[in-house]
């Protein structure tokens, strides 16, 4: 297990260099000078010359990119042009945010998706089935961020349940969760249906009726349990959709967090808010996947082994 | 198998049929939008700002007492148009990618395959925001956004049709009679892959429309005053109390649009016997 | 009296009818082999039996199964469900996928005499563990805490073999134990097989295409073709003088010592499809023999010195 860790992890490595190369040349493809990019607006031509010689934008793009990477490890993401403040501040003040959104989410997809998967696979067929089917189909293509308007207009406006917007109180966060949740579920429901559905007709499976074992046991101990490889598969593969969700919902509901952050800052053309927002949310991808690898390994004894 | 017969089967379906005739409607307000439409898009008139829907205005008016059913007609053009341009863009490229690399093989390949897999791990959204950072908001980077968003997906689905075609007998037979690379992709490989590449990127026009709103209701998108769906919604947040309406039709006209072509393209996908060809990828 | 009988059952899948009045019966502690080509119907057979039709949306439409006290058609599900794997068990076709690739083998044993005796999780071990060295499996103990990923398709089909005795049944189905398996390999299993089932009593029906197998190991032997029953009788009276011209074909298909090259004979054509069943006797397309009544007239299974034969020609020169 230890070996398996370590060789993800050397995979990574690249994977973030050339992640962080793209976010780096963000600037440097934007037409015009990238000084003008970076710099604050009504600087004096000495900020200027200091922020040219700070960032090495006189030297080779290649050093450029070493300094802004050696910057970047320490924690250096520069400094915002319209708050003015150091860019890792205000992502230090709006990552929480975030963070418990998209994890509550997740969560939420993820039981809620593997209930209903599971209910609609073992009564499949039955009404239960098709209602699970049709929500699924309306969850993946009903946009998210109309949704969460609907959640606002019918919970927030309407029965006044939960606040509009901000994220003053947890009660703030119920339709946000709700919102992206809806779409991971729908996700999660599929795969574990789908597999579920697939593994039944494994010779294994007709063993374990063979055994004895009562149909519920073998649906919900063994074959959910194989349902749960695919399930954990497309959560790692997808959690950045997830997050995606979450930047887009964070919007909606005009809550503090990265993806509130980056559309604004996008909007403002604010260069090196927009970099390291993206650089954070890269690394959430990356690391999601990664979580994803492991949990697979855990689970698939035939996976732990081919990798060590 | 006989294209004629496939369309026919497919309409023979009630889910064939039904996504069929919305879409038609759809396409055709679209294409007609200013003859049909019952008002100019960007007729203003603030006496009649926010609106209930009545028999003046079917779906009731904006802030700015612009009609609504007006604007949405017209947002179908932008959303398809965005929608298909984008994706034709992209299964293209994608197409052109993916054959090459799945036929040529050798470091081509392994470059493009580890693009193509870093970039399938980043949700389209992600992808689509870093495009319009470098390109500034706009329709034409909005194109290019979500062209270049879902760009892995086609090259991916490409390289795996034609890597998998390139090994059967007929094509081994062809190439070891001496036929050029050429006339063998395009003669043969291309041919044999396309169905299910142009069947995927009828469903990723669904994913595309979502993504132009998303990008249109951050402001990114279509510009003021041209009417997109997106952008609607987007004014219309700061109405929700006392004009919900404003939020609501346009978000039922993109869900509407989207679930008509993931029907048409699930049906299609049966009525082709492609959907084992589709999940191998 | 009769472990098991089986009387003239049907079994349809949708609008197919697959198996046509099957019928034979087994004793305690005696070994029936079942032969046919594949496509017919062994294997469902073997379903019917175990009452895991539904699995594959298929049911018995007519005839019953007697099996000790029971009558298995019209047992309800959760007493049947007592009786497979305690009273009835099954060794499967592939040891490859037969056993859940995500458990220990040894828990697979385990969960067969903890759910079917009450045993505990130590004792049921322990019984595992004892019953994996009956079976010769070296190092048993290790071997219980392995996944089947990290076992030869021999020991799966080991484990697969234990999984079924370990709650003493009185008849275990093994649907070809060893097609999935090496040559070499396979007369082992099926030697460790009729052993164990002749040490324990244990009634054995044995599935097999192999007519050198039922020579080997069996008492009787139950001769299908085409989803009905072709002959039935004690395998040294079946091999000395087989009544049917498939029973025939099928031992000229086994290879013999002094055998001249070219010597041994295939048998011309399939086995027909359940879509496609010919008239008559279903064997009459491929038989050498065939006269225009087998072509129009169903041949009844019928009585021919000790076993029974279903031929209009057996029963002519009877």
């Amino acid at each position: 297990m230890f070996g398996f860790l370590i060789k993800r992890l050397l995979l990574l490595v690249p994977v973030f260099l050339a992640v962080s190369l793209i976010i780096f040349m963000i600037v440097r493809f934007v037409p015009g000078d990238p000084i003008d990019n970076l710099v604050q607006i009504g600087s004096t031509e000495e900020q200027k010359a200091e922020l040219i010689a700070s960032y090495g934008l006189d030297k080779p793009l290649p050093v450029q990119y070493g300094i802004w990477f050696a910057k970047m490890m320490q924690g250096d993401l520069g400094e915002a042009m319209i708050l003015r403040r150091p860019v890792a501040d205000l992502i230090a003040q709006n990552l929480p945010h975030s963070l418990i959104l998209g994890s509550l989410a997740l969560l939420f997809s993820t039981i809620v998706g593997v209930a209903t998967g599971a209910l609609a696979a073992i009564w499949r067929d039955s009404w239960l089935d098709r209602a699970v089917m049709t929500i699924i189909l309306l969850g993946s293509t009903v946009p998210s961020f109309w949704l969460g308007l609907l959640m606002i207009l019918l919970f927030a406006v309407q029965l006044g349940w939960f606040p509009v917007s901000g994220a003053r109180s947890w009660s703030a966060l119920v339709l946000p969760v709700l919102t992206i949740g809806i779409g991971g579920v729908a996700l999660v429901a599929r795969v574990t249906r789908a597999a579920m559905i697939e593994i039944s007709r494994k010779d294994f499976v007709m063993m374990l009726h063979a055994k004895g074992v009562p149909p519920t046991e073998i649906q919900l101990k063994h074959v959910l349990r194989h349902a749960l490889l695919p399930v954990v598969t497309i959560l790692s593969l997808r959690i950045g959709w997830i997050l995606g969700g979450a930047v887009t919902i964070e919007y909606v509901f005009a809550r503090p967090g990265l993806g509130s952050l980056l559309i604004t800052s996008l909007n403002q053309r604010d260069y090196p808010v927009v970099q390291g927002c993206l650089l954070m949310l890269a690394i959430a991808v990356i690391l999601g996947t990664l979580i994803g690898d492991i949990l697979q390994a855990l689970m698939d004894p035939r996976l732990r082994e081919g990798l060590n | 198998m006989d294209k004629d017969s496939a369309l026919m089967r497919l309409l023979r379906t009630p889910r064939g049929a039904i996504s069929a005739v919305v879409l038609g409607v759809i396409v055709i307000a679209a294409v007609l939008a200013p003859v049909i439409a019952p008002y100019g898009y960007a007729i203003q008139n603030l006496r009649l700002a926010n609106m209930e829907p009545s028999a003046a205005h079917w779906l009731g008016t904006d802030e700015f007492g612009r009609d609504l059913l007006s604007r949405i007609i017209h947002g179908a053009r932008t959303s398809l148009a965005v929608g298909v341009t984008s994706i034709t863009i992209s299964m293209v490229c994608g197409m052109a990618l993916g054959a090459a690399a799945g036929y040529f093989g050798g470091a081509f390949d392994r470059a493009v395959t580890v693009v193509v897999d870093l970039s399938w791990s980043f949700p389209e959204i992600l992808l689509a925001l870093i495009l319009i950072a470098i390109l500034g908001p706009g329709l034409a980077s909005t194109m290019i956004a979500i062209s270049v968003a879902y760009l892995a997906q086609f090259t991916r689905l490409t390289r795996a049709q034609v890597m998998a075609l390139k090994s059967e007998t007929y094509i081994e037979a062809t190439i070891a009679m001496g036929a050029g690379s050429g006339h063998v992709l395009f003669r043969h490989l291309l041919p044999n892959a396309i169905t299910p590449v142009i069947v995927a990127g009828m469903l990723a026009t669904g994913d595309a429309i979502i993504l132009e709103a998303t990008l249109g209701f951050f402001g990114l998108g279509a510009q003021p005053p041209t009417p997109s769906w997106g952008a609607m919604m987007s004014s219309g947040t700061a109405q929700i109390f006392i004009a919900p309406w404003i939020i609501i039709f346009p978000g039922l006209a993109i869900a509407i649009t989207v679930i008509a072509i993931n029907l048409f393209g699930d049906a299609l996908i049966d009525a082709l016997d492609i959907r084992k060809r589709l999940r191998e990828n | 009296m009769a472990l098991l009988s089986v009387s003239d059952i049907s079994v349809s899948i949708g609008r197919l009818t697959p198996l046509d009045r099957i019928a034979f019966s087994i004793d305690p502690g005696e070994i029936v082999g079942v032969v046919g080509e594949s496509g017919s119907g062994k294997s469902l057979t073997a379903m019917a039996v175990m009452g895991l039709l539904p699995l594959i949306g298929g049911k018995i439409s007519g005839g019953s199964v007697h099996f000790a006290e029971f009558e298995l058609t019209t047992l309800t599900e959760a007493r049947y469900r007592a009786l497979r794997g305690r009273r009835v068990a099954l060794i499967s076709q592939n040891p490859m996928t037969s056993l859940d690739p995500v458990r220990r083998v040894g828990e697979q044993i385990d969960q067969v005499s903890m759910m079917h005796l009450g045993l505990g999780k130590v004792e049921a071990r322990a019984r595992s563990v004892e019953m994996m060295q009956q079976l010769r499996i070296p190092e048993a103990k290790i071997v219980h805490g392995n996944y089947p990923h990290q076992l030869s398709g021999g020991m799966k089909q080991r484990i697969v073999i234990a999984m079924a005795l370990v709650a003493n049944p009185e008849l275990i189905i093994a649907d070809e134990p060893t097609t999935a398996l090496d040559v070499t390999i396979q007369a082992q299993i099926i030697q460790i097989m009729t052993e164990m089932a002749r040490a324990r009593n244990v009634a054995l029906m044995l599935i097999t295409h192999d007519m050198g197998v039922v020579a080997q190991a069996c008492d009787r032997v139950v001769v299908l073709y085409a989803g009905r029953v072709a002959e039935m009788n004690t395998v040294d009276a079946i091999f000395a003088d087989p009544k049917h011209p498939y029973t025939k074909s099928l031992i000229g298909c086994i290879p013999v010592e002094g055998l001249p090259p070219g010597g041994l004979k295939g048998i011309a054509g399939n086995v027909p499809g359940v879509l496609n069943y010919p008239k008559g006797c279903r064997f009459h397309p491929r038989c050498t023999r065939a006269i225009a009544r087998c072509g129009d007239e169903v041949p009844l299974l019928r009585a021919s010195g000790a076993g029974t034969v279903a031929c209009h020609l057996a029963e002519v020169s009877a």
